[in-house]
């Protein structure tokens, strides 16, 4: 890496010589705080171009207006500042890992405490190297949902919400709507999934949830990439599901909402997973999709106290990284925003115990074990409305588990369910453990007991 | 870059089969293997291992795998991320379910499994010619990826129907560390490279290039085009099959069956295009222009232009440059760059 570095700046310099115009090599657009007291690396992988580039741009708008403000309003973490800098992804496996290694190493005397994957696939082959690291993988919303278990995943933390945990609070939601968990008997329920890893995750959960309260669990997938979906959607009409839980991906989403209503099915009666329920999966549906619902851990909203406070210190001053402030409050917006919050209260947790100076994977990791962001702590960060409450352990790094159901009214997001709708953590998690157990024997691992960590950041 | 640019050279010298430079041959070979089994494990950082060289080695094997069917024996193909997924899965399958058997031949196994799948992909090549041959190419390529995803056994029933590497070890040395790793990535790749040279200098090899060339007059002079056809198939496909597993097991150690969807057969054609079909060193000099040349660009970018302009501008810049030299050097050399090199070094004789 150094001696590529090194290469690589001789020969910037010599096509500075040459009379190219080079701008001060190596520097980052990022150091934007002086230069005195050690700083804390934060490495992001993102992807601005390609296909998810949409969905990408408004979540490193959310991380890096919270790194912006905590720097120029709160000092830093404890007075440690922060900077960062980019490694293009395209949301490709190979780019993925390539920046991973890249910024594995820390920067400028800093080690990497977090990495961000931001991607699924990027996220599974990140899973051995960061162990071998000792890097903890922050995945918010998606992930691999054993890796709840972190006694065989010790750096793969599913933080806040797993796909399990979003089938089982659809399925809560809808317990309410019908008026209690003992009238879901008969309820049809049809699944509109994604044909892939990805979408078939939530089959082993609703089977489960199926046969605990007695629901109707029909699963009806949509292949990649889901521009037509008048086959599914003829399905739906004849089986007359009472509710239809979609997890779409990319355009899957607008189409299904556009096919729903011309089939007649009542738009208000879908509701949208983690992926299917941003702006950008809403809008292009136009007038048809008012009513659509959509659960998510990542609130939109621009109401919650921290983004008041940064909309003022940040956005109102022109210093956003968003180019278009429409999207500020947006779910992806928040999404970014309520990963940062989580990564840096880690760090502030481990800073309480292993001192107020740029800490280490490995630090971070005991800070994410004993993470606790509670009611009168997100209360203190602003963040209680758009952060759940979360309390992680070696034997969970997922935490809250619950979600809020939105509704599209048109134009904006609105939140309608009441609080948090919480999923069944305690019927998962035995199934979960299990799994995470089976893994571990097929990979020779043998899991850490549940206070390995502590005893080994003594 | 020195190791790299060794790779390179070395390999454009030890191709050459009829030139009279046999000891510039082999002197160049040698050099080239000194340099990847000894000089860059010593020296080799991780990011080299795992960003670079892994990767490099991986993708210039499955683009040799389709050089033999595409390249050599004129069989179009784009059902190379389909062989590899099959590889994958295969070797997943032998080290899970037969624990005894070592890693060598299960790796082994793994790429005869995908050159079955291959053989029958190929049959349709008995009766379609040229391009419309991609056709049901494609369709393996589809199905095998919709199988993969759908048939929960084929990965042991794991939540998102992932596969990991269960374990890398050989002869009791554990290789899950990135030099491991990149150990029996060159070591596949150096015993597959050698068996491939041999195949294509055999009758076999013969056969390939006359049905490649003129398929009618192969078939008078009596050569068995179907068999030539379906051995090229076999070969090529047992090739990316064990370019699957690698990809799978040494580089990135977890994957689904995206890993190896269309895209990946997009990339093992274009780097066989651009680094020369029917030309074994032309797989490795695509696979170096295709992998490293948008890293090389990224560090270039970044040492250049510092941070001052927006991520996603220098992104696309990128992709501008690289979409601009693939024009470039397929104008200057439509044969590859394989082609290119061998010019030059005739014009610096």
């Amino acid at each position: 890496m150094t001696r590529l570095s090194r290469a690589l700046r001789a020969v910037a310099l010599a096509t500075s010589l040459a009379g190219l115009p080079a701008l001060s090599p190596s520097a980052s657009a990022a150091d934007e705080t002086g230069a005195q007291a050690p700083k804390q690396y934060f490495p992001l992988a993102t992807f601005r171009v390609g296909a998810y580039a949409s969905s990408g741009i408004p979540s490193w708008a959310g991380i890096i207006d919270y790194l912006r403000y905590l720097n120029e309003v709160e000092g830093g973490i404890n007075g440690v500042k922060l900077f960062w800098d980019e490694c293009e992804t395209e949301w490709a496996v190979e780019k993925g890992v390539e920046c991973y290694e890249r910024q594995k190493g820390g920067r400028e005397g800093s080690p990497v405490p977090v990495f961000l994957p931001h991607g699924d696939p990027v996220s599974k082959a990140l899973t051995e190297k960061s162990v071998a690291d000792k890097i903890p993988l922050l995945t918010t919303g998606y992930g691999r949902t054993e890796a709840i278990d972190g006694r065989v995943f010790p750096y793969s933390f599913t933080v806040l919400f797993s796909f399990w945990s979003e089938a089982s609070s659809v399925v809560n939601y809808i317990a309410e709507q019908v008026g209690g968990k003992d009238k879901l008997k008969g309820v049809k329920i049809a699944t509109v999934y994604h044909d892939s890893p990805y979408g078939k995750e939530t089959q082993v959960p609703l089977d489960l949830l199926a046969k605990t309260y007695g629901f109707e669990n029909i699963q009806i997938a949509v292949p990649h990439p889901g521009n037509d979906q008048s086959a599914q959607w003829a399905r739906i009409r004849q089986i007359k599901p009472d509710w239809v839980f979609l997890r779409g991906w990319g355009v899957m989403t607008p189409v299904a909402i556009k096919t729903a209503a011309k089939t007649g099915f009542p738009v208000d009666r879908i509701i949208g997973g983690i992926w299917s329920g941003s702006e950008e999966d809403v809008r292009p549906a136009g007038s048809v999709g008012k009513g659509y619902l959509a659960i998510t851990p990542f609130p939109a909203g621009q109401d919650f106290e921290i983004t008041k406070k940064i909309k003022a210190a940040i956005v109102d001053q022109g210093k956003s990284d968003l180019k278009d402030l429409k999207s500020f409050g947006s779910v992806y917006y928040n999404s970014g925003l309520i990963e940062t919050i989580i990564a840096v209260e880690a760090i502030r947790t481990a800073q309480a115990r292993f001192g107020k100076r740029p800490l280490n994977g490995e630090e971070t990791q005991w800070g994410l074990e004993h993470l606790v962001l509670d009611e009168a702590r997100l209360k203190q960060i602003g963040a209680d409305g758009l952060v759940q409450p979360l309390r992680l352990s070696a034997k969970d790094h997922e935490g809250g588990g619950a979600g809020k159901v939105l509704q599209w009214d048109g134009a904006k997001w609105a939140i309608v369910s009441n609080g948090w709708v919480k999923s069944d953590r305690e019927l998962l998690l035995p199934v979960i453990y299990e799994r995470a157990a089976a893994y571990a024997k097929e990979k020779g691992i043998t899991p850490r007991s549940d206070d390995t960590a502590e005893a080994g950041a003594r | 870059m020195p190791p790299a640019l060794a790779t390179l050279s070395g390999l454009g010298a030890g191709r050459r089969p009829a030139l009279p430079a046999v000891p510039v041959r082999t002197a160049g070979l040698a050099l080239l293997l000194a340099v990847a089994f000894v000089a860059i494990p010593l020296t080799a950082t991780d990011y080299w291992y795992n960003a670079i060289l892994i990767p490099f080695l991986i993708m210039a094997l499955a683009g040799l795998g389709l050089n033999l069917t595409m390249g050599y024996a004129g069989q179009a193909s784009l059902g190379t991320g389909a062989f590899m997924a099959v590889g994958a899965y295969a070797t997943y399958n032998l080290l899970l379910r037969l624990p005894d058997l070592p890693l060598p031949v299960s790796l082994a196994g793994g790429g005869l499994i995908a050159g079955a799948v291959g053989l029958v992909v190929g049959l349709p090549s008995l009766r379609i010619k040229g391009f419309y041959l991609i056709a049901p190419t494609l369709a393996a390529q589809f199905l095998i990826e919709w199988i993969f995803n759908q048939v929960g056994w084929f990965s042991n029933y794991a939540t998102s129907s992932a596969i990991s590497a269960p374990r890398l070890v050989v002869l009791g040395h554990d290789l899950s560390n990135p030099a491991g790793r990149y150990a029996l990535t060159l070591t596949s790749v150096t015993v597959v490279a050698a068996l491939a040279w041999r195949l294509v200098g055999s009758q076999t090899g013969r056969n390939w290039r006359a049905v490649r060339d003129g398929e009618t007059a192969a078939a008078v002079i009596g050569v068995p085009v179907a068999q030539a056809k379906l051995s090229a198939f076999f070969a090529g496909a047992a090739v990316s099959g064990i370019a699957g597993a690698l990809w799978a097991f040494a580089y990135l150690g977890t994957v689904d069956a995206r890993s190896f969807d269309l895209d990946r057969s997009f990339q093992a054609l274009f780097i066989i295009i651009i680094g020369g079909l029917g030309s074994l060193s032309g797989s490795f000099i695509g696979a170096a222009f295709i992998v490293l040349t948008p890293i090389l660009l990224t560090h270039l970018s970044n040492a250049i232009l510092g941070g001052s302009l927006d991520g996603g501008q220098v992104s696309n810049l990128q992709r501008i440059i690289f979409g601009a030299l693939i024009i470039g050097f397929l104008i200057k050399e439509p044969n590859g760059l394989a082609a290119l090199l061998g010019r030059l070094r005739r014009t610096a004789r």
